[in-house]
């Protein structure tokens, strides 16, 4: 038995150990040791992906052991190429943010320590496929999370921590119930066994045999669903997100952006569309009005924010928004459409190459507001600054790059994916995507405005003196631009290892 | 004319008729060899000559097995009322020995003889079948413990609570005795058995009634159950502290043994019920209200007490109602568990008595907040205390937690249908409330820190023996009470 | 040989009464080795048991004939739990109270004659040996409390004397009561646990016996409305005091209702399962909800064993395996969470700041002061939420999914009572360690002392331990499974016909 899986999560964890405690005095070995970690995961990330068979779109380095087997509990790891994908990322982004913070001096060897539990947190959760063993990473991730804002954010630092964890803590809380009655019910935690039970429809008969209420099915689903929906997030449970994102130190929300809050895609992807197909059929018309709202609602927010990385944060919903569209269309009844199952397809492969894409691109935007917050001495505001562009002209272009790829430029890495999701969406649900396009163009607005507030127009005096990017931060943002170029001209890089699982999901959905 | 043979009385009545001599000895000692010296020589050497002799008596009593019933239940001997004797002999061994460092009076060796004229007393209490026997024996011994009350002549309130005692005990003899003459008229007899037969099948005459209402009076008032109990409080409080033990245990024990006899020998065939919701006259409803009263109004007001004394008294109310709960259910297992839960609550108590002779003495008071921080200046002397009151509030493995629970299922078995669980409850109830005020003491002497710079207290040698010897029986009973209940 | 984790704690309350006054040092050694010996005895015994499933005797020996008593000590893997557990607590809280100084001989005898009485009711198999046991614990408690606590300390120990007094003896009736009845159907008086679980009490009496035993043993375990005197005594507690009460004492009364109340009335417990998971789920909701809002930091923690409590009577009440296996997980747990939090704000933060209120701890910095406390209350407050990987998550897991199947409703509330307890826990971890609020100026300036290698141990101790657990909860489950699905074990008429699985 291949132990990639367990060693991949392993790693890190262990990793944060030994950092935390080297103490606070070895600064930089605790910094060099906390970058070899991760780089050794990364490296393992690789490896693993030139090992995948992207032909099948089953699981691989699947590791299955029984755990506690009265209760039902399995160290059941596995990964397919949607699970694979999250890896990538997550083992992409957190060297990066690593890198970002390494001037900061306070505590390094906890703050680092967080970081590395953090990614194993997120390994963790991206790898399982029992509900015990997955909610464990799931719950094990808020903690660094939580004090990585707590200790080291903002003046609000405060109450944005304490509100990111009640809020995701009321959605677990949701997620544990609904999935105890599952297990009470059908007598498993295994997500792939419960997906097969959801297609025969054994699943809700077990449920409806088990309470005796006609509608268990829906009310088990909005349990589960308010955990991931707080995640995502989806409005209205957003609130915690922008003090979150805002108040955490640059580097952390790098982080946040760029793999948590994929992990409330991840689980309606893995759990919730597998498990619930016909409950998201049920109410599929008020979720797609939720994922509008979503999309539209947080652009005109971002639109209206003076803080840049408010600002970003609220774009970020809206760009996970479109994932949760490409997600809810898919399981609607096309009737009348013909290739349904290819729209589907394309609806979600969008979906996770938008994931992807949006984790590169989003962690990318904020690496850049901590180089500016660094120069600008903490300052963030849109009205701070203006005209840089003339004074730190590479910055003001690798930075363009990066706005341009959130905007969705054609030939940059965000194109494909929304691209993807709206041919994949318009015949599925035509009017949600035609409202949701209102939200591409309130995005296109408020990131032209951040360009020309910031770096265009006449010249802030007070910023005359502003370095550019150092040749050692040239190298730190240039793999994340490379791959905005890859991606946006190659994205079969990415959709050759996900199509197979995709259309595996899509075939899961049919009935 | 039958001729008595005063040798077979004499041989009968061997532990009584040693004890008798002993007296004598002591008193003789005291008043020729004795005199001029130290009150302390004097309480010593009339200690061991007392002791000497109750142990004697005790051995013949637990050793010879006879069984004897001489003019018509006048002396009953029998295994039962030997071992009976016995206890009341340690009973005595140990108040002796409690009194042995008593300073407030210089009439040593009347004083020790008062105690074994009571204890005489009571012995013939203990085997006797018949109503005129009963009421001398009683009388006898009331008359020592009223003079033993009033012995500090250094304190009016000893002479007072004597005289209140007195009193009392004078105007419940005449209820008793008016109550036995009714008896004897309705029966024809004063052997109990014989009235037992005599108002069998009379159904329930007036005159009947009048008389077990007296009789319980009268005892009740011997035992100190409400509402005949005003006495107790003043004449605890007021007697010298080894009075007061003797009277809360020698004469408790006895009393209870000779009322259980009467009840369920004489007043057969009237016991009525108290059962829940089944009330049926006769003298079991009598007997429950008693006790209730007693073990409410015990309970409850000793908690208000400041007085370490006062408050032992209240207990001893109390626990009369517990006590009283055995005599109601007249089965044999009843009768042996309230034995052992009278044996060793006057163990127990002598105990607690002693301990307070001893604060008393090294501090001028007997008042709660005078055992403050007693843990610290005598921590052996504390510690036999905390035993003691354990084992009145019932705490186990301690024989006051034993003897409740064997009263307590013995008086459940009886009733049908878990008729008699009402007072049971009460029981308990009364009892968690009781844990409440021995606590106090307990924290006192545990938990309050002494009056600044207070010397340790020396426990004088013969005494302290005395308490470890009966903490010990405590515990052991409490542990192992077929120790005793094998004899009961 | 699980019989000597009580005879070697007796003989350690011995061997310390007989120590000369003034040498604390003699006294913490001897009182550590004490706990330690039994520790390990408990560990050895409950590992050599081949079969949990089934009561294995240890000694059985007539006692009171006459009323049927015997000195009847045995074990299942109930027991065994609770066993390893008192080891657990008992050793630690020994460390965390390294530092006694006031008359400590007389400190560690009463609290190993806790410990002993605690022993002794978790292997009693005879009602009246578990009895006497079970009321031996009180005095030490009243003790400990009334002489080494803090905040009104001598109100607080009496209360909790008294509740715990009348408490044992509404139980005293009911079990009279059931004594008189079983004699009756038995033919004989009998007090063995075994033999009256298979006596057939009669409906209509155990329509009220039951309520009343279970009520009586409830009071300790901390059953809302009767748990006022949980708080006040938490907090007028020592901290050793603290941790034995909420992590052992209060699991007397918790397994009390389960060994014998639960056990001699099936049909009872059944009558008034409704009312018990009620009053239970109150427990936990409100027991978090007033938790929330204090302000000494002791009494959040008093009120969080409140409601943790809720969860092992809820489990108690749902009758089916799964939610007993997770009440008596989760008495295991809590044990160890409850000792470990007091053993912080007692120990780590009121011995050094004399001082318990949140307004005054604010200001002063802890987590930067004395960061390893810091940590540790960050790792027992994750624990004490109830996230996974410690031991708190299995349990509560166990038990909602128990609930789920009998108690829809009063299980969504009880995630609510959850969330609240997330919401207290992150609060008391703000204010009492992390706060931003201002400092004050040094007016003590002198600074802490850095956190003892005892108290090091024993925070390592009780992690390690709700760590293990809750990563390898089937070391436990193992034991505590085969009790309930044996069907000759003797709650299997319990079982009968309550819940699925």
């Amino acid at each position: 038995m291949n132990h990639w899986l367990t060693i991949l999560t392993l790693v890190p964890f262990l990793g944060g150990i030994i950092i935390a405690g080297l103490g606070a005095e070895r600064k930089n070995l605790v910094r060099s040791l906390a970058l070899a970690t991760c780089l050794v995961g990364l490296g393992g990330a690789l490896c693993m992906w030139l090992h995948f068979d992207p032909k099948s779109g089953g699981l691989q380095f699947v590791e299955k052991f029984d755990w506690v087997p009265s209760l039902g509990i399995q160290y059941f790891l596995g990964v397919d190429g949607l699970g694979l994908l999250m890896v990538l990322l997550t083992a992409i982004v957190t060297p990066l943010a690593i890198l970002a913070s390494w001037r900061m001096d306070d505590r390094p060897h906890v703050y680092h320590a967080l970081i590395l539990w953090l990614q194993a947190g997120l390994f963790g959760t991206f790898t399982a496929l029992n509900f015990f063993h997955w909610f464990l990473f799931w719950e094990l991730g808020l903690i660094p999370a939580f004090f990585l804002i707590k200790l080291w954010g903002g003046p609000k630092r405060g109450p944005a921590a304490t509100q990111f964890f009640i809020y995701t803590m009321v959605g677990s809380v949701a997620l544990l119930l609904s999935f105890l009655a599952i297990r009470l019910a059908t007598g498993s935690f295994d997500f792939i066994e419960l997906a097969a039970m959801a297609k025969s429809g054994v699943l809700i008969a077990k449920l409806q045999v088990a309470f005796g209420w006609k509608n268990i099915g829906l009310i088990i689903f909005f349990g589960a669903f308010l955990g991931f929906e707080v995640k995502v997030p989806l409005i209205p449970f957003h609130t915690w997100l922008p003090a979150a994102y805002s108040e955490a130190p640059s580097p952390v929300t790098m982080l946040l952006t760029g793999v948590m809050s994929k992990m409330g895609v991840y689980g309606f992807l893995r759990i919730l569309l597998p498990i619930f197909p016909d409950q998201i059929r049920a109410v599929l018309t008020p979720l797609l009005w939720l994922a509008v709202a979503t999309i539209v609602l947080s652009a005109c927010a971002a639109f209206a924010q003076k803080d840049i990385k408010r600002m970003i944060a609220y774009s970020s919903i809206n760009h996970l928004g479109y994932c949760l569209l490409a997600l809810f269309a898919a399981t609607a009844v096309a009737t009348g459409v013909n290739n349904s199952d290819l729209q589907k397809a394309a609806a979600l492969d969008g979906a996770l190459l938008q994931m992807f894409n949006h984790g590169l691109t989003a962690s990318a935007l904020f690496l850049f507001v901590a180089l500016l917050e660094k120069r600008s001495g903490g300052l963030r505001g849109l009205d701070d600054f203006g005209g840089l562009r003339k004074i730190i002209p590479v910055f003001t272009g690798l930075m363009g790059i990066s706005i341009f790829s959130s905007l969705g430029l054609p030939g940059l890495n965000g194109f494909v994916g929304e691209f993807l999701i709206f041919k994949g969406v318009f015949p599925l649900a035509p009017w949600a995507a035609a409202i949701s396009t209102i939200g591409l163009l309130v995005t296109a607005i408020f990131l032209l405005t951040l360009i020309q507030r910031v770096f265009c127009g006449p010249l802030n005096e007070r910023w005359a003196k502003m370095s550019d990017l150092t040749t050692a931060e040239r190298f730190l943002v240039l793999p994340s631009i490379v791959l905005m170029f890859v991606l946006g001209i190659w994205p079969q890089f990415i959709l050759g290892a996900v199509d197979a699982t995709v259309m595996k999901l899509v075939q899961q959905l049919n009935f | 004319m039958n001729p008595v043979n005063y040798l077979q009385i004499l041989q009968l009545a061997a532990p009584e008729t040693i004890v008798t001599l002993t007296v004598l000895v002591v008193l003789g000692a005291d008043v020729t060899v004795l005199r001029g010296k130290s009150i302390a020589a004097r309480f010593n050497v009339g200690a061991l000559l007392s002791i000497l002799g109750c142990v004697s008596a005790a051995l013949l009593a637990f050793t010879r097995h006879t069984e004897a019933n001489l003019f018509n239940g006048l002396l009953v001997v029998s295994p039962s009322s030997d071992f009976v004797k016995v206890a009341l002999l340690a009973l005595t061994i140990f108040t002796i020995l409690i009194s042995t460092s008593s300073k407030f009076t210089d009439h040593v060796g009347e004083y020790l003889s008062l105690i074994l004229l009571g204890t005489i007393g009571l012995m013939f209490l203990v085997s006797t079948e018949d109503l005129l026997m009963v009421f001398i024996a009683l009388e006898f011994a009331s008359l020592a413990l009223y003079i033993l009350t009033a012995f500090n002549k250094h304190n009016e309130k000893s002479a007072e609570a004597a005289l209140k005692y007195f009193l009392f005990g004078g105007m419940s003899a005449a209820f008793l005795l008016f109550g036995f003459s009714l008896l004897y008229g309705i029966s024809g007899s004063t052997n109990l058995r014989e009235i037992a037969i005599g108002i069998a099948g009379k159904g329930f005459d007036p005159l009947l009634l009048v008389a077990l209402v007296t009789t319980v009076i009268g005892f009740g008032f011997k035992v100190a159950a409400v509402p005949f109990h005003l006495w107790a409080p003043d004449a605890y409080e007021g007697a010298p502290t080894p009075s007061a033990a003797f009277i809360g245990s020698g004469s408790k024990v006895a009393s209870f043994y000779i009322l259980a006899k009467i009840f369920t020998l004489g007043f057969v065939g009237v016991e009525g019920s108290a059962v829940w919701h089944g009330y049926l006259s006769g003298w079991t409803p009598v007997i429950a209200i008693v006790a209730a009263l007693s073990m409410v109004l015990g309970n409850l007001t000793a908690i208000v007490q400041s007085s370490a004394k006062r408050m032992l008294a209240y207990s001893a109310i109390a626990h009369a109602g517990y006590m009283l709960l055995g005599v109601l259910s007249n089965t044999p297992a009843s009768a042996s568990a309230m034995m052992f839960y009278v044996i060793t609550y006057a163990l127990t108590t002598i105990g607690a008595f002693g301990v307070v002779a001893v604060v008393e003495e090294a501090t001028g008071g007997d008042a709660i907040k005078n055992f403050a921080g007693l843990s610290k200046r005598a921590p052996g002397l504390s510690l036999c205390l905390m035993i003691f009151l354990l084992s009145l509030g019932g705490i186990p493995p301690l024989a006051g937690f034993i003897g409740k629970f064997f009263l307590f299922s013995a008086v459940v078995s009886f009733g049908e249908n878990l008729g008699l669980l009402w007072l049971v409850i009460l029981a308990i109830a009364m009892s968690a409330v009781s844990f409440y005020y021995y606590l106090r003491v307990l924290k006192a002497a545990y938990v309050e820190d002494a009056v600044a710079d207070a010397p340790a207290i020396k426990v004088p040698l013969l005494t302290f023996l005395a308490l470890v010897l009966l903490a010990l029986l405590v515990i052991l009973l409490g542990c192992a009470p077929g120790l005793l209940t094998q004899f009961l | 040989m699980l019989a000597w984790t009580i005879y070697i704690t007796f003989f350690g309350v011995l061997v310390l009464m007989l120590l000369p006054r003034d040498n604390a040092r003699a006294a913490r050694i001897v009182a550590l080795l004490t706990a330690i010996a039994a520790c390990v005895v408990a560990f050895v015994g409950a590992i050599q048991q081949t079969n949990p499933g089934d009561v294995t005797t240890i000694v059985k020996v007539p006692w009171i004939p006459s009323i049927g008593a015997n000195y009847y000590l045995a074990a299942d893997g109930i027991s065994l739990v609770l066993v390893v557990l008192t080891g657990l607590a008992a050793v630690s809280g020994i460390l965390f109270s390294w530092n006694i100084e006031k008359r400590t001989k007389e400190f560690f005898a009463f609290y190993l004659a806790l410990i002993g009485g605690v022993y002794g009711v978790f292997l009693s198999f005879d009602v009246l040996l578990l009895f006497v046991f079970y009321e031996l614990t009180i005095i030490p408690k009243y003790f400990l409390i009334a002489r080494w606590g803090s905040t009104r300390k001598e109100y607080g120990a009496m209360k909790l004397a008294l509740y715990s007094f009348v408490g044992s003896h509404l139980v005293l009736i009911g079990l009279i009561a059931a004594w008189v009845v079983a004699r009756g159907q038995l033919g004989h008086a009998s007090l063995d646990l075994i033999e009256l679980s298979k006596v057939a009490f009669p409906i209509a009496f155990q329509h009220w016996v039951f309520p009343l035993v279970f009520v009586g043993f409830a009071i300790l375990a901390g059953m809302w409305p009767f748990h006022t005197w949980a708080p006040t005594g938490h907090v007028a507690a020592p901290t050793a005091g603290s941790m034995l009460l909420a992590g052992v004492v209060m699991k007397l009364g918790a397994y009390g209702c389960l060994r014998v109340a639960m056990v001699m009335f099936p049909e009872g417990v059944r009558m008034w399962q409704g009312e018990i998971a009620c009053l239970a789920v109150a427990g936990i909701v409100y027991g978090a909800g007033v938790a929330l809002v204090q302000r000494d930091f002791k009494f959040v923690i008093g009120y969080s064993s409140v409601s943790h409590m809720g969860f092992v009577l809820l489990g108690l009440a749902t009758l089916n395996t799964i939610g007993l296996d997770g009440a008596v997980l989760q008495m295991f747990s809590h044990g160890i969470i409850a000792g470990l939090l007091f053993g912080v704000v007692g120990r780590m933060v009121y011995d050094r700041t004399h001082t318990r209120d949140f307004n005054d701890l604010e200001t002063m910095q802890l987590g930067k002061l004395i960061p390893f406390a810091g940590v540790t209350f960050v790792i027992a407050g994750i624990a004490s939420m109830g996230l996974p990987g410690f031991s708190g998550f299995v349990a509560e897991f166990q038990v909602l999914m128990g609930a789920w199947a009998v108690f829809p409703k009063l299980t969504i509330l009880s995630g609510v009572g959850i969330l609240i307890g997330v919401a207290y826990t992150l609060r008391a971890m703000q204010k009492g360690f992390y706060s931003d609020a201002p400092p004050k100026p040094a007016d003590h300036a002198h600074p802490m002392e850095p956190i003892s290698m005892p108290e090091r141990f024993g925070a390592v101790m009780l992690i390690g331990a709700s760590l293990v657990i809750g990563l390898f909860p089937g070391l436990l489950m193992n034991w505590i499974e085969p009790c309930f699905n044996s069907p000759l074990s003797m709650f299997a008429r319990l079982l009968v016909k309550g819940g699925s699985q």
